[in-house]
Formats: structure tokens, sequence, C-alpha cells
């Protein structure tokens, strides 16, 4: 079927409209041609200088990295302006010549060179390689100086992390570092900014923890170059976002404290509030100086920190993994009495030894305790009376108990892989040592050694459970940004109040009565009291050879071959407000080396300040002063550490 | 000389269609195509990669597909056209729903071989009814309020989905197409003249009212208003865009810097390259030589499709050559004045240059209209 046909008068109408269209579209197309005119003949000379001296990047805008503040507000890590030179290799041409040229105004090590040119080969020719950084003043203006002779170099000022109180937090805050091609590899579609060469990120503990979140968004700017490729203008700018502040639970004052008063010894300890599980100090040593990582350690001063016995770069309040000795008797006591295989008045008669399966098992005191009840057993730390529990108890209902307070289990604070620790089982033993559980290993167990291990943060969430009954949980982080982190109240631990009770007026004998094992460690005033447990638990038997020789006391040993030392206490027993754990590596008796320590840390923590003489034994006065002041000179003065306003 | 002394026979049939198809036509599509393809491969730096190759393809599949619809006799296609104009609208209603965003605006849906753009089909549909409906209404009611009502809602019912995604000029682009069917169909001219006099007329109530009491829109809406009708208020934003883009244009001068020679268009500083401001490197390379070259080429189409209006003996084919030459018109010439900035920035392609896939097909599928009817118009027997 054909169409419709015209008639003549639409025809025309249509052929007269279409001309008029056509005429008004010839017409645009006119002046279309015209404005081409206009800008590419007449005005081309004015818009080809324009291209040619002004060439337009991009470059991504550093976030600035979220700051860590302690809970009172006192910065732990901050950014500061650090000058650097960078390179852009596109604008460079020759880049051989223009380092050779730039190293003869800015001291740059052999090592400096190797490394930008490999990364010039490496990063894309557009985005500015830094050559040096940490570059003085005088360098910095010295490069401004001689621009023209080199090309794509520019002095940069950017934002350097830094960390006001150096070792006091490197086990807790860790440091930054330069990208690595291995943490690149490591992430599945990795953030632009980790493409920038040396862009600083969390290496280790909270800094790497909490990276994506302390490290922010980037922007991007547009600027205007010139020739040789100098920064004329910005042209926009889209803001990235900066990293989120977080403020966490713990003390600068008390962790300093710690720090200094641990000394050089390789030991740790873990303060916590008993009532928020807030962390209050967590402490290492010996640690070192984390400012020296951001800068790029030496290799020699990094040898030295691998090399040393007492292992610095450990954090051993979370990583390290100890026999809890002793201390870990009242896990066993409560699983006798929740079982009702004790009561507090039961009693055990303790020769000195306890005959299991044909073999003599040892108490610490030779001549033995004589007759036993629980108070006495905790007092006077008796193992046989433990061994005999341990036969009626079983492995089994010893470790539900244990991972009930805190032990053998991750509690994730968000600092770094923490140490599970380990609560032996059958199961555990068949697995891993290929062996049959024996009776034996139960009595060993109960008496936290054998296989048993724990780390100090564990123990110290053990002590605030067993302080207040409640399933403390330890935390780290006080607020991000402003925002507090969640705050529930703890729920009760699924215990008996009773035989909580009888565990804490055990742990109070152990310090307030003249027969405990930390009677010296005592603190007078009544408002302070503590309660605690000492332990020492063995590295090594004393070989039969030993004993031969007369070695029996660890002072003849190796050091690495002497007894951990350990310590846990709260107070006031009243009402718990700080609980601590202190251990010792290869420090000797828990009762002599341990425990003072963890009364200084208590008082200092409940005191909040250098704790008052007062407050000690009359006869520890003196020397408690002296040790005051001594340890004084040794902390950083805060009054000049920077604080924020919040 | 009516309808009526032409004889059927006398329409080319079987493969000799092809010879009566308008071979002007081909060779300039053709030509301007290939421009396209060499601008491609030179913002690729020297690459037929990503954009020139899938370009040539796409390009070789729309040339066939002109070819068939060319074959097929253009009552045909007249029949088709309220269909096209239904489908055409249910995928800019589904594209609300399951199409993908791109550059903020909710616009095409992925087919998996191409992105359809349902607005780009819009345009040739909205030719395509307007012309069919025009030429079932008796001629002497062309002018009357009812049945210039109808085709207005027709142009505006997509008009205003379109607008909704948001795309201002597509929406812009289809309301003056289909004004100019109208006004080719010969409805009266008074209604054109009242449209624009009301539209001068609430612009400037708009601008009168600024800074007054009864000022009719929020002072950022004045703002943005103002940026969009003069960038360089906002240097950095849509400015810098048209800065730079003159810069490119200028500086290529009369002879360009040569083929691939271009600095400016070679600093990604334009987003859109490669699509919307791919004008910008020919004019950088090949100088105001190239760019009058090409638009010579777009007038000689131009011109060829309105004669071949003027030869057409009835309603449909006459509206629909003319309404989809003004289609093409409205491409080049709003795309050159956004890039030499005579117009705001609206997305508008170049067309048969910019890479995208839509707009060539659709643009094609036009073509193959055209000449489908050049083909099957009535020819006196010889």
């Amino acid at each position: 079927m054909a169409l419709e046909p015209h008639s003549t008068r639409n025809w025309k109408r249509l052929t007269r409209r279409s001309l008029v269209l056509g005429s008004l579209q010839l017409s645009f197309a006119g002046v279309l041609a015209l404005r081409m005119k206009h800008l590419q003949i007449e005005q081309a000379d004015q818009f080809r200088l324009l291209a040619d001296e002004n060439r337009i990047n991009i470059r991504l805008v550093p976030p600035k990295r979220g700051e860590i503040y302690d809970r009172n507000g006192i910065i732990l890590a901050e950014n500061e302006p650090s000058y650097r030179i960078t390179l852009v290799k596109e604008d460079a041409g020759d880049v051989k010549t223009v380092l050779e040229n730039l190293s003869k105004l800015v001291p740059i090590s052999r090592e400096e060179l190797e490394r930008t040119v490999s990364e010039l080969n490496r990063s894309a020719s557009f985005l500015p390689v830094t050559v040096t950084d940490r570059v003085t003043w005088d360098d910095v203006s010295r490069v401004a100086i001689n621009t023209p002779a080199l090309p794509g170099i520019t002095p940069e000022v950017g934002l350097s992390r830094r960390y006001p109180l150096s070792e006091n937090f490197t086990h807790l805050i860790g440091y930054v570092g330069p990208v690595s091609s291995h943490d690149l590899e490591k992430r599945q579609s990795p953030d632009p900014l980790l493409k920038i060469p040396r862009f600083q990120v969390g290496k280790s503990r909270i800094e790497s923890h909490l990276e994506e979140r302390l490290r922010g968004r980037a922007g991007a700017k547009h600027v205007e170059v010139n020739a040789v490729g100098r920064v004329m203008r910005e042209l926009d700018r889209q803001e990235g976002a900066a990293g989120e502040n977080f403020k966490l639970t713990v003390d600068a004052d008390l962790q300093c404290y710690i720090q200094a008063r641990l000394g050089e010894d390789s030991a740790s300890a873990v303060v916590m509030d008993c009532q928020s599980g807030d962390i209050l100090a967590m402490t290492s040593s010996p640690s070192f100086d984390p400012n020296k990582f951001v800068r790029g350690i030496s290799y020699s001063d990094y040898d030295a920190l691998l090399e040393d016995k007492r292992k610095p770069l450990v954090s051993k309040a979370i990583q390290g993994a100890y026999p809890p000795g002793s201390t870990f008797k009242m896990i066993t006591a409560i699983a006798g009495l929740e079982n009702g295989f004790i009561t507090p008045s039961s009693t055990v008669f303790c020769p000195g030894h306890l005959e299991i399966s044909g073999k003599k098992k040892y108490c610490w005191k030779r001549g033995g305790h004589g007759k036993v009840d629980l108070a006495k057993s905790i007092r006077e730390s008796c193992d046989v009376f433990y061994y005999d529990l341990a036969l009626k108890v079983g492995i089994k209902k010893i470790a539900e108990v244990a991972r009930k307070f805190g032990l053998g289990v991750r509690h994730k604070v968000g600092v770094t892989v923490e140490a599970e620790g380990l609560i032996p089982s059958q199961e555990w033993k068949k697995r891993v040592r290929d062996a049959d559980w024996v009776i034996g290993d139960t009595a060993n167990a109960a008496i936290g050694q054998g296989d048993v291990l724990t780390s100090p943060l564990q123990l110290a969430v053990m002590s605030a459970r067993l302080a207040t009954g409640k399933d403390i949980i330890p935390k780290l982080v006080k607020s991000a940004e402003g925002t507090l982190e969640t705050k529930e109240v703890a729920p009760d631990l699924d215990v008996d109040p009773a035989s909580l009770q009888a565990l804490q007026q055990a742990m109070f004998q152990v310090i307030n009565d003249r027969n405990g094992t930390a009677y010296k460690s005592r603190i007078i005033q009544k408002d302070y009291r503590m309660a605690g447990k000492t332990g020492t638990s063995q590295v090594f038997t004393i070989t039969e050879a030993e004993r031969l020789s007369g070695i029996t006391s660890n002072k003849d040993r190796e050091w690495n071959r002497r007894d951990h030392a350990l310590f846990v206490c709260y107070a006031p027993v009243n009402n718990p407000k700080v609980a601590v754990s202190v251990v010792v590596e290869h420090g000797g008796g828990g009762s002599k080396v341990a425990a003072p320590i963890g009364r200084d840390i208590i008082l200092q923590a409940l005191y909040g300040k250098d704790p008052d003489p007062e407050a000690y034994p009359v006869k520890d006065r003196k020397a408690i002063q002296l040790r005051q002041k001594e340890l004084r000179k040794l902390r950083p003065n805060l009054k000049n550490i920077r604080k924020t306003r919040a | 000389m009516s309808y009526l002394e032409y004889r059927v026979t006398s329409i080319p049939s079987g493969f000799r269609k092809i010879l009566y198809m308008n071979w002007a036509i081909v060779i300039l599509i053709i030509s301007i195509s290939t421009v396209g393809f060499l601008m491609l491969y030179s913002v690729a730096g020297g690459s037929f990669k990503p954009w020139a190759e899938p370009q040539i393809k796409r390009f070789l599949l729309s040339l066939g597909m002109m070819f068939l619809i060319a074959m097929v006799p253009i009552w045909f296609w007249r029949n088709m056209s309220f269909l096209a104009y239904f489908i055409a609208l249910v995928l800019l209603i589904l594209v609300g729903f399951i199409g993908s965003k791109g550059m903020g605006a909710q616009r095409w849906i992925d087919l998996g071989i191409m992105k359809l753009q349902p607005s780009e089909l819009a345009k040739v549909a909205i030719v395509m009814v307007l012309a069919a409906y025009y030429d079932m209404l008796p001629a002497q009611k062309t002018s009357r309020p009812l049945w210039v009502l109808l085709p207005v809602t027709i142009i505006l019912v997509p008009t205003f989905i379109v607008l909704q995604q948001p795309d201002l000029g597509t929406s812009l682009l289809l309301l003056m197409t289909g004004g100019t069917v109208m006004f080719l169909a010969g409805v009266h001219w008074a209604y054109f003249a009242s449209v624009i006099a009301s539209g001068i007329g609430i612009i400037t109530a708009v601008f009168q009212s600024r800074g007054t009491t009864w000022q009719l829109l929020n002072d950022y809406q004045y703002r943005r208003i103002d940026t969009f009708i003069d960038p360089s208020k906002d240097p950095l934003g849509a400015g810098y865009h048209i800065t730079q883009s003159k810069i490119a244009l200028g500086s290529g001068s009369f002879s360009g810097r040569g083929f691939m020679q271009g600095t400016q268009s070679r600093l990604n500083f334009l987003p859109e390259k490669h699509t919307d401001f791919i004008f910008t490197t020919l004019a950088e390379e090949f100088g105001f030589i190239g760019g009058i070259s090409l638009l010579v080429l777009y007038v000689l189409l131009l011109i060829f499709c309105l004669w071949s209006a003027l030869q057409a003996k009835d309603r449909y084919s006459s509206l629909l050559i003319s309404g989809t030459a003004m289609t093409f018109f409205l491409f080049f010439a709003v795309n050159m004045s956004m890039v030499m900035g005579l117009l705001p920035v609206v997305g508008v392609p170049l067309p048969l240059v910019s890479w995208g896939g839509s707009a060539m097909l659709v643009l094609m599928a036009g073509f193959g209209l055209i000449q489908s009817a050049h083909v099957h118009r009535p020819r006196t027997a010889k």
C-alpha cells in the first residue's frame, strides 16, 4: 500500500516551511564557522601561548592521619610538618643530571639515590617521588633558589608521624612506615593513596590494626604547572577526609611510670579498670623508640633490637605466654568449690610431697605445710593441696573455669595478634604431642605449670573478674572521633558468690596476713589495701646434675634458666577499682620480685600521682622515696606534651 | 501533477533498490565516521584500543542495519511508527528502574553487547510517530486546538521522563525536534509565536523579579542559572572545561598541530575527551581547516537530506526526512556550540564522531529511514 500523497496546497506549504527551516539551519552553521574562525584564527596566538605555558596536573592530596590520645587527651601519636624533596619524572627529563645537580645542593646518601631511581622506574611518570625527606629549611631554600637548574624537583611540606612519648607507647601504638610491596599485595583493591611512593601506613600495633580508620580518604587537586613543573596555581580541589582521631583508655602518666618502674628488665605489666574493663596501662619492657622506625631504622640498630635476648620487639603483655604458676591456683580452687569437691573449710595434710602414680611430686616447701585449708593453701601457696584437688576435679573442669576467667582465650583488644595462651586438654595433648594424658599432667596444670600458658593481659582480666565477679571485657579504645565506644554493663559471671568470696578472702590474706607470701608488699593505708597472689613459674626443671652441683637457687642459674616472677592483684579490697598483673621474665620469686612492682603500680594508679609514703610499711618508706625521686627523672614530663582541646 | 499519475510499478524492487539509494548521503556518512575513527585513534594516544576498534565494528554493524532498513518499504515503517514510540516510552520508564547510572544520571540499560540509551531511541521515535500522525490527520484539521494538543502530549511525555533522569540536553533536543515536525506539518504559525512569546515572557519575569519582593526563585537557583549560562563565573567547575576546550581549539590555529600532536587533549584534563569533547582534539590537531571541513561535511549531509525531503511525494516521507535531518542538525550544532563556548555545557555527542553506541545506532537507523523513503518514493515512469 502506497502512502497518501500531498495535496498541492499542503505540498507548497511544506516546501516553503522546509526552505525556511533549511536556511535557519544553514545560517546557524555559518555562525559556527565564524566562531571557529574567531577562536582559531583571530585569537589563535593568545590560546597557543596559554596551551604551551600551562599544563594541568592532577595531584593526590594525602589526608591527615588520625591522631591518637590517651584517656586524658594527652597526645600519643601526632603529625608534624616535615620538608621533603620530590621529583616528577615526566617534568625532569634527564633524571640522572637532575639528581646529580640536586646532590650538590642537598646531602643525599647513595642508598637514597638508588631507592629513588628504582621508585621512579616503578611508579607512573607524573607521580612525585620523594628523593629525600626530613631535610632542613636551609636545604629547602637552597633547592627553591635553584629551581631553574632542577626541572621536576619540588620541595614539599608534608606531614610525618611523631610519637612524643617515644618508647613508652611503642608496644601499644606501634609505628608507621613507608608502604611496601608486601603491604600492597595483602590488599585486594588498594586505596590509590597506597600507590604514592613511600606513603606512610601503620606497620604494627594500633597503628596497623586501625589503619583503615586512621588513614582517611585522599583528596585530589588540579594544579596548573609551568614548563619546568612548578605549580603555578591550584585550579580546584576535591577535599579528602582526615582519618579518625582515637582516644584510648590508657593513662599516659601511669603508662610512663610503669615503663620506668619496669626499667630494663624483661618484664610486662597490665593495669585494668576492674569495673569498666578499660586498660589503663599495658607495658612491655624493654622497649624502643618508634620514631626511629618512622624515619627508617639503620640496619645496625635493627640488628641490635633483634639480637637482644630480652626481646624488645615483642609486646610481652599481649604476645607473651607464660606458665602462670601459683597465680593459677585460684582457678583450680574455684573449680573445686563450684563442683563440690571441697568447701572453704576442708583440709589436706601437706607433708611436702604427694605421690602420684608412683612418682613423688614435691611442694615448693620441702618441709611441708602441715594441715592446710583453702585460705592457707592460697596464702602460703601450698602445692600439695592442689595436687590433691586436681586428682578429684580433673582437667576438664579446671579448663572450663580458666576460660570463664579469661585465660586461654583471645580478648581482641585490637593491638596486634594476641597470644591465645594454652589451657591443655586430653584432646590437645593427643593431637599436638601424640601422647596420652596422664594424671601427673592434671597435677601440673593445677598449679599453673606444665603446659598451661597465659598472657599478662589474660592474668589481668582474671584478677579483675575475681575481684568483681563480673564478666569484665578488656578494652583499649575509649572513643573514636569523640563518639564513645559502646559501654555495656558487664554481666555477672556464672560463679557462686560464696566461692568467690572465699577466694577473695584468701587473696587478701596473701598480702595482709603475717604468713602471706606477699606480706612484705602490703599497703598500710586502710583505704588502699589490696588482695593478690604471687606466682613463681619454673622455666626449666632443676636437673639432677644441677642439684648435685649445689645449684638450687635462681641466682646460681643462667639468666634464661631462672624462674618467671608473677603477681596478680586488685585494690582496694572493699571496692575494687584496679586490677594489675605483673610478669618479670626470669626474675626469680614472685613474692620477692613481682609483688613489690605490683604494689607500686596499684598505688600509683589509685593515687593518680606518686603515692604518699604513708601507704607503705614504715621501714620501706625511705627506700620508696628515693626510688620515686629516681623514677621521676626517668619519666617524660607530660606537661610538655601537647593535649587535645577535647 | 497529482499522485494518481504515478504508477506503483515505477518503484524499484529487489536488489535494484540499492541503485536507487541516495549514495551521496552514504558516502558522507562514511567520511564523517572515518574522521571519528581517526580522532578516537588519536585520543587513545595512537591506538585502536580502547575506542577506535569497537567504534569501527559498531559502525559497520549500523551501516548494515541502515541498508536493511532502506530495503524495507517506507509504508511498513509508517505502520510501525506508533509501535516504535510505544517501545521507546516503555524503555524510558524501564531505565528509571533498572538503568545504570552514568555521570550522576540514570540513562542506559546494559544489553551486554552495548549500552542502550532509550533517550536516544526516543529522538527518532518521536519523529516517526509525529510524521505518521500528520500523515493520518486530514490536512484541514492540522491547526485545530484539539489536534494540536495531541502531538504536544506525544512530545511532552518522553521529554518529561528524560528530564527526570536528569538529562536537560536530550529533553531540549526532543522538544525542538518535535516542534520542528509540527512546524513542517503546517501547524499555524500563531501557535509557535505564542509559545515562543510566553517562553520569553516567563524568562524575563524570572530575571526581572530577582532581588525584588516577588522574587520567583531562590537565590541559589539563580546562582545555578548564572553559572549555567556563563560558566566563566564558576572557573573551577563548569567553566574549567570550557576554558580548556577553548585553549585547545585556539592553540590549533589555522592548520593545527598535526595528527596526534595535540598537547592539550593529551593531558587528560577533560573527562569526556573521547565523547562530547572530541571536537576539541580535531580542532587542535587539524586546526581551522580540519574543523571547517567537518562542518562542511555535516552541512552537505544536511543539504542532501533536505533535498531528499523536498523530493518526497507523500507527507510521511517528507516529515520523517526533515525531522530526522533536524535531529542530526541539532546534534552537531549543539555539540559544536557547546565546545566553542556558545552554549552551556549539556551532554550532547558529536554525531557519528563521538564514541558511543546508542547515538550512532539511532542515527544510522534514522538515515536508514531516510534512505527507505528515498528509495520507495514514486517515480515517473520513463
